[in-house]
């Protein structure tokens, strides 16, 4: 948590995460940089799917429609959330010739989005939809 | 080659922007727009517009023979106008 919060420092201070270490090949921090753009895609997928529950499944009942899509803009704002976390770790772990960081996030985002697919093939199969 | 593909990808960040924006956008208006969803749905079209500008920018910084590495503060203004989206689609949603 604070190793999360020194992070979120430094998004907004580019000075810091340049004072450290070595300046890595251009190539290698553009790599991280389309990660970056790639997740933040994902984040925008899932904002899109909010948006296309709502209004694609119309007979659903109100709380499912709108749990659902809530749960997916979560998930996107998660997403975008990690993105730039993880776009700094990889950043820092660069300039410093570490290795980089290992992360659970996208084993935990594949099984939240299999629950909601699961959960939405359920309500849609069981007649709830009316 | 590099920075083409970093282009691209800024690109098609933008592209999936504009889906999102267009979604809002249709949500509003088959919701019976009133003047709350209205202003949200302004405001989500300006989060987009600031995107293609960040995007804009970023492409022009990365036309150079070695260009510079992405800016955390670029980076932190991409991610708060998509958290900002999302955030917008929940009001329009609920």
């Amino acid at each position: 948590m604070i190793d999360f919060v020194r992070n979120v420092r430094l998004w907004f201070a580019p000075e810091e995460v340049r004072e450290e270490g070595r300046t890595p090949d251009y190539r290698f921090s553009l790599a991280n940089e389309r990660t970056f753009l790639a997740w933040l895609r994902t984040a925008l997928a899932l904002i899109g799917g909010g948006f296309a529950v709502d209004q694609f499944l119309p007979h659903l009942r109100w709380e499912w429609r709108v749990g659902l899509a809530l749960a997916l803009l979560a998930a996107g704002v998660l997403c975008s959330l990690r993105a730039i976390n993880h776009w700094v770790r990889c950043e820092r772990a660069m300039r410093r010739g570490e290795d980089l960081p290992a992360s659970r996030f996208p084993a935990l985002l594949s099984v939240v989005v299999a629950v909601v697919a699961v959960v939405m093939v359920a309500v849609v199969l069981t007649g709830r939809a009316g | 080659m590099q920075p083409e593909r970093t282009r691209l990808a800024w690109r098609r960040t933008t592209l999936s922007g504009t889906v999102a924006a267009v979604l809002a956008v249709r949500a509003t208006l088959h919701g019976g727009a009133t003047a709350g969803s209205l202003v949200v749905c302004a405001v989500c079209c300006l989060l987009w517009l600031g995107f293609l500008l960040l995007a804009q920018f970023r492409i022009r910084r990365l036309d150079q023979p070695t260009p510079p590495a992405l800016t955390p503060r670029l980076a932190a203004a991409a991610v708060l106008a998509t958290a900002a989206l999302a955030v917008c689609a929940a009001a329009l949603v609920v």
